[in-house]
């Protein structure tokens, strides 16, 4: 019967027209095996294997639906399990090897399956069934498919034993090493450095020569590639090839004609330096890193820059006092922005790992004149980079400098146009505090506060009212209550909800950090006073606020002055403001005793559950039931 | 050549943008509209930190004036004080030098383009050389990150006033009957023509535009160097397609290629089919699709003209990248469709019908109504209708059931009445064949039901099995846990456990399993 229902299969499928006829020849195949697993079944040689027929399975995996194959194909271990080990090595894979061609989402779910796949086909001794999938997926056009067969690759080759790495992967990079088209070259270069430390030397020779033939392929894409592989690959070879082969690679690679290889060898350039004793890096490195940080295209000295501390590090303290200290002096001048506004995001980082002994000189004497420009900088994504750093300068040059040469341009910065700016400096004020006490900033502080706070652009202000309960922290509370706390107060009536919003959830952190006498004195009455205020949403800020800071305020203040101004609320005129006082009343509820509970909360709730609006009538149920009021 | 004046749109002084204009206060953020607005006066260029020493620049006597004798070397030193930059980011710097500079690039544009016998073979080196200083350069990172070509404003290059001089020398020099590629081809060499096209990446489209007539007489011209232009464009293509997604200039490449594949010699060489179905199907899949599309399907349609056999790779491509969620590109796709059939050959039709029919019922079918009705356009075509009329026994059953399905569904009233004429011209083709769908539909619909249903639950009962089988396989490794720490506590290991035997394996449960199953059915056999 069940031979009949295969057959039936067949001729619904030769009608339609598939990508590939040869999965009919194939699909015979697996009838003609399909026969034998079905009397082995019969013969109740084993209960659970092989329950299911794989013509099945592989309909699945073949259906019309992209979406259907999609989902089949990320439950492909589910199907893998159900075929058993040898199934899935002599049937379902050699299936996918041949079914490629396929939708990229789809090859895309298969290269990541496959790469956790070792179990199903058997453990490790059969890992290597694994690879003619991979392989062709690794060819593929579109680039995530490519980079996810790689990882999966790079993964597996871990379960390989040594042997079978040379007999089966290690020829398998070297037919991708030398593919036709460029993206099978493309994928090979990830895959050297994950072989090479386990394979004999005569292999390693070879390795090392394939990936000298891909660095300089006719192709820019496969240079990119090895270029970015070249600092991994560097890592796993023995010093001496480090210093033959890849010094001469890594120098050839970062003159390429095209920018966009050259700015990969800078990348490299960090591994490498890393592992080269430091007297052979004047000669090995310096020449093409000093070459590099000159280059023509901003691209590839933004690199330089993007990747300056890390550079840093890795050439030493030596060369950094004599070379690296120009070079960054250079790249904080450049022509281009970009390259500007990268280079002011490593001033702190550079300055931070300047060696100790003449550190404040150097930062005296060569970077601190080039800050002083970048501050008045004409572009305002390099002033807020630096304005992001600048701040951690002070811990670095102590206080009496800080006070001479860092707070004018810190003050200098908060009166900058732009905003960004200006947020990014009030936001790293922890670091000044601790040096020289917010005092020294605080005349000019104000001004820049109250600027912000009433920016045009609610963003802005928003970020700024996140700062504030920091800002009260180091302020204190004296300074906050003469110069902030009005200023909290007019955002609680901001026109943009967000806002508001932000201003209730302030006003709950300053509580926290002040204490409940000092929120009693100074903001419940204000908030309280809102709720006789004609707007709606003015009214409605004040169950807000009480939403807020019952849990803050605790037990008496909440039942003393907030409850009877929620209460009072009930009577509103707008719904919105009914609903919300249930929202409210169901919020502070766990805050009052049960007394004010049963004789003050619940008839108002009662009353509220018979409202002529429906969600009024909706939150009032809802507060009933949750408050247990019932 | 009197319009080389400053262009009105010069750099703004610094000050301008500090104050917020009123109208951005409206909701606090600066509307597209008035960021572009400002970046419109944003100027960019990398050119001038080459200048390594600012030379003063003396105006020379005119090359009409000069003796016939002299011409040459004036040329020559002209040609040398061209190669002086400019910053033209400080629009009143150096403006003496600037227009000393401007009026020699008017006089050699000027002669080369009007008096013969000019270009002689010790000038090419100098022209060429003078041109490469000029436009060569990286390009300025953009100012918008973001940059929507369609959109968005393109920031203009600032030193345009002398460097669109320059192009127009360099393409005057091209065109000149005087001109000798011989003698060019020694300084156009490859490394000259690869930064030629890096320059196509500009945001200016005026330059975008020289450089695409440059490139195209590069071509007509230098005959050695046509396989590395088009090597080259393929590798600018491919990393569009699958590494940056930007590049400015595709459309204008495109432009350029749809006349070199006109003038491919029959047979096709393998190289070029490589190009259409590696390269030119891909870019179909680029984000901003819109922008060269009519120059893309310009191409495409070349290709299939040149050869119908390349039509099938052609279809199937694009069927394969079809937009799954981009209704503004399947529309596209669908145009592209249409151009494709109004030139195929009714044999190649019948190779592709099947999965072009399937996609476009998809298409009739999609929400989007502009989708569905350009699908349904199809039907308006006289020669498509006339191919669909004689595979009417194929089309009519692919689309039949979606067209049944979305007449009595869609919510625009428009697709209901375009899918009635369609269904109406089916009537009109095959009414037998009519009759029978309708009649089969329902039963269709219940079989295709079952089937879900069947699938449903063959994946209920693989993923109880497989529930069954990971706690078997759990249970196995605590067995095997069990008596590897039994081994090393020192007791007796029992030999007859297959655990013991197969410790290196961790599914020793599994492949003892089947093997010994299929020995069973060997056996039974």
């Amino acid at each position: 019967i069940v031979l009949n229902l295969i057959n039936y299969k067949y001729s619904s499928r030769v009608g339609t027209s598939r990508r590939h006829a040869f999965l009919y020849i194939y699909m015979e195949q697996i009838g003609s095996n399909f026969h034998l697993t079905l009397v082995s079944k019969m013969a109740g040689a084993d209960g659970d294997d092989s329950l299911y027929p794989i013509a099945v399975l592989i309909d699945e995996l073949r259906n019309e639906d992209v979406q259907l194959r999609l989902n089949s194909i990320k439950k492909l271990s589910t199907i893998a399990l159900a075929l058993g080990v040898e199934r899935t090595r002599t049937e379902l894979l050699p299936f996918l090897t041949d079914t490629i061609y396929d939708e990229d989402e789809v090859l895309l779910a298969l290269a990541e399956q496959l790469g956790n796949f070792t179990m199903l086909v058997g453990g490790p001794e059969y890992v290597h069934c694994l690879l003619p999938p991979l392989e062709s997926l690794a060819t593929v056009e579109e680039t995530v498919v490519r980079d996810k067969a790689v990882e999966s690759l790079r993964k597996i080759s871990q379960e390989h034993s040594p042997v079978d790495l040379e007999v089966h992967f290690e020829p398998l990079v070297k037919r991708l090493a030398s593919g036709d088209w460029f993206t099978s070259r493309t994928s090979a270069c990830g895959l050297f450095s994950v072989c090479y430390p386990r394979v004999s030397s005569t292999v390693k020779a070879e390795i090392r020569q394939h990936f000298r033939t891909l660095c300089s392929d006719d192709t820019p894409m496969v240079r990119r590639a090895a270029a970015s592989k070249l600092g991994e690959f560097a890592k796993v070879l023995e010093l001496d090839y480090v210093k033959s082969d890849i010094i001469s690679l890594f120098t050839a690679l970062a003159s390429d004609e095209q920018d966009s290889v050259r700015l990969l060898a800078v990348e490299a350039c960090v591994s490498i330096a890393t592992l080269l004793p430091q007297e052979d890096l004047e000669t090995l490195v310096m020449p093409t890193l000093r070459q590099a940080a000159e280059d023509k295209s901003w691209r590839v000295r933004y690199m330089v820059a993007d990747k300056f501390s890390e550079l840093q590090k890795a050439v030493g303290p030596e060369i950094t006092k004599n070379d690296l200290v120009p070079a960054f002096q250079n790249l904080l001048k450049d022509c281009e922005a970009e390259v500007r506004a990268a280079a002011a995001n490593k001033v702190k980082e550079f300055c931070e790992n300047l060696p100790e002994d003449n550190r404040e000189q150097i930062i005296m004497t060569h970077i601190l004149p080039c800050v002083k420009e970048l501050v008045s900088d004409t572009n305002q994504h390099v002033k807020s980079a630096l304005a992001s750093v600048i701040m951690g300068l002070s811990t670095i040059l102590g206080k009496d400098n800080t006070i001479e040469h860092l707070l004018p341009l810190f003050l200098a910065q908060l009166k900058d146009e732009c905003p960004e700016v200006r947020l990014n400096i009030i936001s790293n004020l922890d670091c000044v505090n601790e040096v020289i006490g917010i005092r020294q900033l605080s005349q000019s502080l104000l001004p820049a506060i109250v600027e912000l706070a009433e920016d045009a652009k609610w963003r802005v202000r928003l970020a700024i009212i996140e700062y504030m309960p920091l800002l009260a922290g180091q302020l204190g509370v004296e300074f906050f209550d003469e110069k902030l706390n009005t200023l909290c107060m007019a955002w609680l009536i901001d026109h943009v909800y967000a806002i508001r919003e932000a201003a209730t959830c302030n006003l709950m952190k300053l509580v926290e950090k002040f204490g409940a006498e000092w929120a009693q004195n100074t903001i419940v009455p204000k908030v309280l006073g809102m709720a006789n205020d004609p707007n709606y949403l003015h009214r409605m800020t004040t169950l807000f606020c009480i939403n807020a800071l019952s849990e803050a305020c605790g037990q008496d203040i909440t039942t003393k002055q907030m409850l009877p101004v929620v209460l009072k609320m009930s009577n509103d005129q707008v719904a919105n403001v009914r609903f919300n006082v249930a929202k409210s009343l169901q919020k502070i509820g766990p805050v009052l005793d049960s007394n004010a509970l049963q004789t003050e909360v619940k008839p108002v709730l009662e009353k509220l559950a018979t409202d002529t609006d429906m969600d009024v009538k909706y939150f009032a149920q809802e507060a009933i039931s949750v408050l247990a009021l019932a | 050549m009197e319009t080389t004046k400053l262009p009105p749109t010069s750099p703004s002084s610094p000050t301008t943008s500090f104050s917020v204009p009123s109208a951005e206060k409206v909701d606090g953020f600066p509307r597209r509209s008035m960021r572009r607005a400002r970046q419109r006066r944003s100027h960019s260029s990398s050119q001038f930190r080459y200048q390594s020493s600012q030379v003063e620049l003396t105006p020379l006597p005119l090359l009409k004036d000069a003796p016939v004798a002299e011409l040459h070397d004036l040329f020559c030193k002209k040609l040398q004080q061209c190669c002086v930059l400019f910053d033209f980011l400080d629009c009143v710097a150096d403006l003496k030098g600037k227009e000393i500079k401007r009026a020699a690039l008017n006089e050699l544009v000027e002669s080369v383009a009007t008096s013969r016998g000019v270009l002689i073979e010790p000038l090419y080196p100098e022209a060429i050389k003078m041109i490469s200083v000029n436009i060569f350069r990286t390009l300025p990172p953009s100012e918008n990150p973001e940059f929507d070509p369609e959109e968005d404003e393109p920031t203009l290059e600032a030193s345009w006033p002398h460097l669109q001089l320059v192009y127009e020398f360099f393409l005057r020099f091209l065109e000149s009957p005087d001109f000798q590629p011989s003698m060019a081809k020694r300084y156009v060499d490859q490394k000259f023509v690869l930064q030629l096209l890096e320059l196509f990446d500009s945001e200016d489209p005026r330059e975008r535009e020289y450089l695409k007539t440059i490139l195209h007489r590069v071509y007509g011209k230098l005959l050695g160097l046509r396989a590395y232009i088009r090597k080259q464009i393929n590798n600018i293509f491919l990393r569009f397609i699958y590494e940056t997604e930007h590049f400015n200039g595709v459309a204008e490449l495109l432009e350029i290629l749809g006349s070199i594949i006109n003038g491919f010699a029959l047979p096709l060489k393998a190289e070029h089919k490589q190009f259409l179905v590696r390269v030119l199907i891909p870019l179909h899949t680029a984000k901003s699709l819109s922008i060269f599309h009519a120059q893309l399907a310009y191409c495409v349609v070349q290709f299939m003209e040149k050869d119908a056999t390349v039509t099938e790779y052609i279809i199937r491509g694009l069927l394969k990248y079809w937009p799954k969620t981009c209704t503004q590109k399947e529309v596209m796709f669908l145009g592209e469709i249409e151009e494709i059939l109004d030139v195929i050959e009714p044999s190649q039709f019948i190779r592709v019908q099947e999965p072009l029919f399937k996609q476009i019922a998809a298409c009739i079918s999609s929400p989007h109504f502009q989708v569905a009705e350009r699908a349904l356009y199809f039907w308006n075509n006289e020669y498509i209708l006339s191919l669909i009329e004689e595979n009417c026994q194929v089309i009519l059953p692919l689309v039949f059931a979606t067209l049944y399905r979305v007449s009595k569904e869609h919510w625009n009233q428009t697709i209901v009445s375009l899918i009635y004429n369609v269904l109406k011209t089916f009537m009109e083709m095959n009414s037998k064949l009519f009759d029978d769908l309708t009649a089969s539909y329902k039963v269709e619909k219940q079989k295709e039901m079952k089937r879900e249903r069947e699938r449903a639950d063959l994946w209920r009962g693989l993923e109880e099995h497989q529930d069954r089988r990971m706690q078997m396989l759990t249970e196995a490794a605590r067995n095997q846990r069990n008596l590897q720490e039994r081994g090393e506590r020192g007791d007796p290991p029992t030999p007859s456990s297959p655990q013991t035997a197969h410790s290196d394996q961790p599914e020793p449960k599994i492949s003892g399993a089947s093997s010994s199953s299929s020995g069973a059915g060997e056996s039974a056999t």
